[in-house]
C-alpha cells in the first residue's frame, strides 16, 4: 500500500534551538485511523498542527523537513490549498455562532469565496450531514443556529463542515475530551464509519479510545516519536519500555 | 494571500495612524502655546496668578486656574467617595449577582450618560437657589457649587470600576473568613477591601482625571472668575472652564495661552490616568 | 478577639453598616430623578412639533412673543440637523478606523507596537474633551480659515475614537481563538475568517460600543464651541458653521429671552441619549457571545 502522507524529519520549534518535535518520520497510509498518544506537552498537538500548518498564524514557530501529502511538500504549498485538503477538528465544538446549521456545514465554501449552486448546495449539506449521522436529527431545524445543538450534535456539525470540503486526510485534535461518555462513543463509531473514504489521524490522551478505534498508533515523548506501529501489536507488546511504562501507568 | 497582504497593510496603517494622531495632538498644543511659553517662560506662566486681558496691561498666567481645577476637582472626588464607596459596595459585594443590584447599575450607568450640559443646568436652576438658602454663598456660584455637581458627575465612573474590582475578590477568601465565624462587614472590612483596595484607588484617580478635564458643568456654576479662588464659597475658573469661556473671543498672545493651559491640562489629565493604569496593570499582574 | 466585641455587638455593627451602604447608595442615585424631574416638567410644555420643525428664533422675536404674552416661535430644527451632521460625518470616520485598529489590537497582543498603540488609545481616551476642541481648531479651523461641521466632526472622532477601538478589541479578544483557527483551518483567508466570522460573532460587544460611544458624544458641547461654532439655518453644507442640540442649549441658557427652549431642548437630548443607551443594552443582550 503507497503512503497518503509521509513525515520526513520533522521538526517544529516555538523557540529557536528547542524543538517541541524532534524529526519525526514515520509513513501514513490510507483509510487507516492513527492515534497519536502520548503525556501532555509531548508534542502531539504540535506535530498535528504542523500537517495543516496552522504554525503560520503564530511569528517565531518554525517548521522543518518534509511533509508530503498525496506527493506533495506541504511546505511548499499554499497554506490555503493545504488547509482544504487536510481537514481539521478542535478540542472543543466550535460551530461558528452567526451561522446557521446549514451555513455551517457550507461554511468552508463561502469562506473560500467557491459559489454554487443551491442543487449542489443542497447536496452537499445532506452527503455531509448523513456521514456524520446528523442529518435526521437536523434536517427540519437547518436554519436554526449551531450553538443551539448539544455538545456531541455541535461536533458532528463540525466535522461535516469539515467534511464538506471533501479533505484528504482528517485531522483530529482530542476531539471528544470536551464530550459526555454518550457521545463520545457515537463519534467513535462514526470515525469507524468514516475511515472507509478518508484517513484520520487523531491525537488523544485517552489510551482505550486509542485501543478501540485506531489503526495503528504513534506514541509520542518529550517530542520524539518513541514508537509507531500496529496497535494492538504495541498495546500488548511494547517494542520501546518507555511506551511500555506509558501504556501501564507508570507515568502520563 | 495577496487579499489577506493588503489587508494586514491596512490594519497596521489604521494602528500607524493612532501613532500620528497623538503625535498630531502634541504638535498642536505645543506649537501654538509657544507664543505664551516664550513670552512668561514656562514656571512665569505655571506660576503667576495674574489674568488680565485688557489690552493695556495685558498679562497672562495659569496659576489661579491650576488651583481652581485642583480645588473643586479635589473637593468633588472628598464628595463623591462616601456615595461611590457605597454603590460599590452594594453592586460587588452585598447584592452582587442579585436583581436590585443590576437595577442600581442600570440607574449609575443613566447618570453617567447625562450631558455635561444639562448637569449644569440643573445645577444652575435647582443647585443654586438651595445653596444660596444654605447660606453658602450669596450668589451661588463657585467652588463648592461646582463641586458639589461634579462630584455627582464622576459617581458612576468611581463606582462602577470599583465595583468590578470588588467582585473580582476570590470567593473562596471570604468563605474562608465566614467559616471562622465573621459578619459581612468583618468580611468586607478583612478581606474585600484591602484585596480590592489598589484597584479602588485606581478608580477613584480615574474619576479625578475626569473632574479635572470636566467642562460645561463647571463653566456654568464656578462663577469665572480670574484669580485663585479663596475659599470653597468663593467663585473662581479652572482651566477647562477658562478655556470654554474665553476662546471665542481670543486672540494673539491670549489665544495661545489659552491653549497653553489645554496643554498643561493635557499633561495632568495624562499623568493622573497614567498613575491610575500603573496601578490597575501591576494588579492583573499579580 | 476582644472580650467587649460580643456577638450581639458585631451583628448590630453588621447592620447598621449593611444600611449605611444601602442609604448612601440610594442617595447617590436621587440626582438621576430630580434632574430627570426637571427636565421633563419643565420641557414638556414647549416640547411640541414646532420644536421638530422650525429654526431657532432670533432674540428679537423671542422679546416680542414674550412682551405679547404668547410661547417664543420657533424650535431647533437648525441643532438636530447640526446633530446628525456632525455626528454623522464622525461616525463615519471613526467606525471603520476603529474597527481596523481594534482588530489590529486584538490580532497582535504581546507586540511591541501594539502595546504602544493601545496606551496611546488609553491616553486619547483620557484626553479632556475641552482639549480636544483645541486640537481640532488647530488642524482644521486654522487651516481652512473657517469653523465648520467638519471640524466638529473631527472632535467627536478623537473623542469616538478610542471607545470603538476598545470595545472592538475586547470583544474579539473574548471569542474563543478557535473560531479563527476553524476557519483558516477550512483554508479560508484572513480577510474572509475577520469578516464572516469574527466581526458576525462579535457584532454584539462591537454594535453596543458604537452606540454607546454615539450616545456619549451626542451631547458633548465644549469641543464643538471651539469647531462647529453654531448656525441659525438648516444646512447640509460640511465646510460650513453648524449648530448642534447641545450648542444650542448653551445658547439658549446665555440668551434670557430664549431660555424657555432650553428644557424642551434637554428633554429631547436626554431621551435621544438614554434610547441609544436602551438600545445597546439590548442589543448587547441580545447578541451575546
Amino acid at each position: 500500500m503507497k503512503a497518503i502522507l509521509r513525515l520526513k524529519e520533522v521538526s517544529v520549534s516555538y523557540t529557536p534551538g528547542k524543538n517541541a518535535v524532534d524529526k519525526v518520520t514515520t509513513d501514513i497510509y490510507p483509510n487507516t485511523i492513527t492515534a497519536i498518544m502520548g503525556p501532555s506537552g509531548c508534542g502531539k498537538s504540535t506535530l498535528l498542527r504542523a500537517i495543516n500548518r496552522m504554525h503560520d498564524l503564530y511569528a517565531n514557530v518554525q517548521t522543518t523537513g518534509e511533509i508530503i501529502l498525496k506527493g506533495r511538500n506541504v511546505l511548499e504549498m499554499d497554506p490555503m490549498e493545504v488547509r482544504r485538503m487536510a481537514g481539521m477538528v478542535f478540542q472543543q465544538p466550535n460551530p461558528f455562532p452567526t451561522m446557521s446549521i446549514y451555513d455551517n456545514v457550507l461554511a468552508g465554501y463561502t469562506l473560500n469565496g467557491i459559489r454554487l449552486g443551491k442543487n449542489e448546495k443542497e447536496e452537499i449539506v445532506e452527503q455531509s450531514l448523513q456521514s456524520v449521522a446528523l442529518w435526521d436529527e437536523v434536517k427540519d431545524v437547518m436554519t436554526k443556529r449551531g450553538s443551539f445543538l448539544s455538545g456531541g450534535q455541535q461536533q458532528r456539525l463540525c466535522i461535516a463542515r469539515t467534511l464538506a470540503l471533501k479533505p484528504e486526510v482528517l485531522l483530529m485534535d482530542e476531539p471528544t475530551s470536551a464530550l459526555d461518555p454518550i457521545s463520545t462513543n457515537k463519534i467513535e463509531e462514526l470515525l469507524l464509519q468514516l475511515k472507509q473514504q478518508f484517513t484520520i489521524i487523531i491525537v488523544t490522551h485517552n489510551m482505550s479510545q486509542a485501543a478501540r478505534i485506531s489503526d495503528n498508533a504513534m506514541f509520542m515523548y518529550l517530542g520524539e516519536l518513541v514508537e509507531h506501529g500496529n496497535t494492538t501489536q504495541m498495546f500488548t507488546k511494547p517494542r520501546n519500555k518507555r511506551t511500555e511504562e506509558y501504556l501501564t501507568g507508570v507515568f502520563g | 494571500m495577496n487579499k489577506d497582504s493588503i489587508f494586514r497593510f491596512l490594519l497596521s496603517t489604521a494602528a500607524l495612524l493612532v501613532l500620528l494622531f497623538t503625535a498630531g495632538i502634541i504638535y498642536a498644543l505645543v506649537s501654538r502655546s509657544t507664543e505664551a511659553f516664550q513670552e512668561y517662560g514656562v514656571w512665569g506662566f505655571v506660576g503667576n496668578a495674574e489674568w488680565d486681558p485688557r489690552s493695556a496691561t495685558e498679562e497672562y498666567g495659569a496659576l489661579s486656574f491650576i488651583l481652581g481645577t485642583l480645588y473643586t476637582s479635589f473637593f468633588a472626588l472628598l464628595l463623591c467617595i462616601p456615595f461611590s464607596l457605597a454603590v460599590a459596595l452594594f453592586n460587588g459585594e452585598y447584592y452582587k449577582g442579585k436583581k436590585i443590584s443590576s437595577a442600581v447599575r442600570s440607574i449609575v450607568d443613566l447618570l453617567a450618560g447625562i450631558p455635561s450640559i444639562v448637569y449644569g443646568l440643573w445645577g444652575f436652576y435647582t443647585l443654586r437657589p438651595l445653596v444660596i438658602a444654605l447660606g453658602v454663598s450669596a450668589q451661588g456660584f463657585g467652588i463648592f457649587l461646582s463641586s458639589v455637581v461634579l462630584a455627582i458627575m464622576i459617581i458612576p465612573y468611581a463606582s462602577s470600576l470599583s465595583s468590578e474590582f470588588l467582585s473580582m475578590v476570590p470567593n473562596n477568601l471570604k468563605e474562608g473568613a465566614y467559616s471562622l465565624g465573621a459578619t459581612q462587614i468583618e468580611v468586607v472590612q478583612y478581606i474585600s477591601l484591602p484585596s480590592a483596595g489598589s484597584g479602588i484607588v485606581a478608580s477613584y484617580i480615574l474619576a479625578l482625571g475626569r473632574a479635572l478635564g470636566e467642562t460645561m458643568a463647571v463653566t456654568m456654576l464656578i462663577g469665572n472668575t480670574n484669580r485663585i479662588p479663596r475659599g470653597l464659597s468663593d467663585t473662581g475658573n479652572t482651566m477647562a472652564s477658562v478655556i470654554a469661556n474665553q476662546f471665542g473671543e481670543a486672540d494673539g498672545l491670549k489665544l495661545s495661552s489659552l491653549i497653553a493651559i489645554g496643554l498643561l491640562l493635557f499633561i495632568i489629565t495624562a499623568v493622573i490616568n497614567l498613575i491610575a493604569k500603573l496601578i490597575m496593570k501591576k494588579i492583573s499582574l499579580i | 478577639m476582644n472580650q467587649s466585641s460580643s456577638i450581639e455587638q458585631r451583628k448590630r455593627k453588621d447592620k447598621t453598616i449593611r444600611h449605611l451602604v444601602g442609604f448612601f447608595s440610594l442617595f447617590a442615585m436621587i440626582p438621576l430623578f430630580f434632574i430627570l424631574w426637571d427636565v421633563i416638567s419643565k420641557g414638556y410644555k414647549n416640547f411640541n412639533l414646532r420644536l421638530f420643525t422650525e429654526v431657532t428664533p432670533s432674540s428679537m422675536d423671542a422679546l416680542l412673543a414674550i412682551s405679547n404674552g404668547d410661547p417664543i416661535p420657533g424650535g431647533i430644527l437648525n441643532g438636530m440637523t447640526g446633530t446628525i451632521l456632525i455626528v454623522g460625518l464622525a461616525i463615519l470616520f471613526s467606525v471603520p478606523l476603529g474597527l481596523f485598529i481594534g482588530i489590529y489590537l486584538a490580532d497582535n497582543q504581546g507586540k511591541r507596537f501594539a502595546g504602544l498603540v493601545s496606551y496611546l488609545t488609553d491616553l486619547l481616551q483620557g484626553m479632556p474633551s475641552i482639549v480636544i476642541g483645541i486640537i481640532a481648531y488647530a488642524w482644521v479651523v486654522k487651516p481652512l480659515g473657517s469653523y465648520s461641521a467638519l471640524a466638529g466632526s473631527v472632535a467627536l472622532t478623537i473623542m469616538m475614537l478610542p471607545m470603538i477601538v476598545r470595545s472592538t478589541e475586547e470583544t474579539l479578544k473574548m471569542l474563543p481563538l478557535s473560531y479563527k483557527e476553524a476557519g483558516l483551518a477550512l483554508g479560508s483567508s484572513y480577510t474572509n475568517v475577520v469578516f464572516r466570522i469574527l466581526i458576525p460573532s462579535g457584532f454584539g460587544g462591537i454594535f453596543t460600543g458604537i452606540l454607546l460611544a454615539i450616545s456619549r458624544v451626542m451631547g458633548e458641547t465644549a469641543p464643538l464651541m471651539l469647531t462647529a461654532l453654531g448656525a441659525s439655518v438648516v444646512h447640509w453644507k460640511m465646510m460650513e458653521p453648524a449648530s448642534a442640540i447641545p450648542l444650542l442649549i448653551w445658547d439658549f441658557y446665555n440668551d434670557p429671552n430664549l431660555v424657555d427652549l432650553i428644557w424642551s431642548s434637554s428633554l429631547l437630548l436626554l431621551i435621544v441619549i438614554f434610547l441609544l443607551n436602551w438600545i445597546a443594552k439590548i442589543v448587547a443582550r441580545k447578541w451575546k457571545v
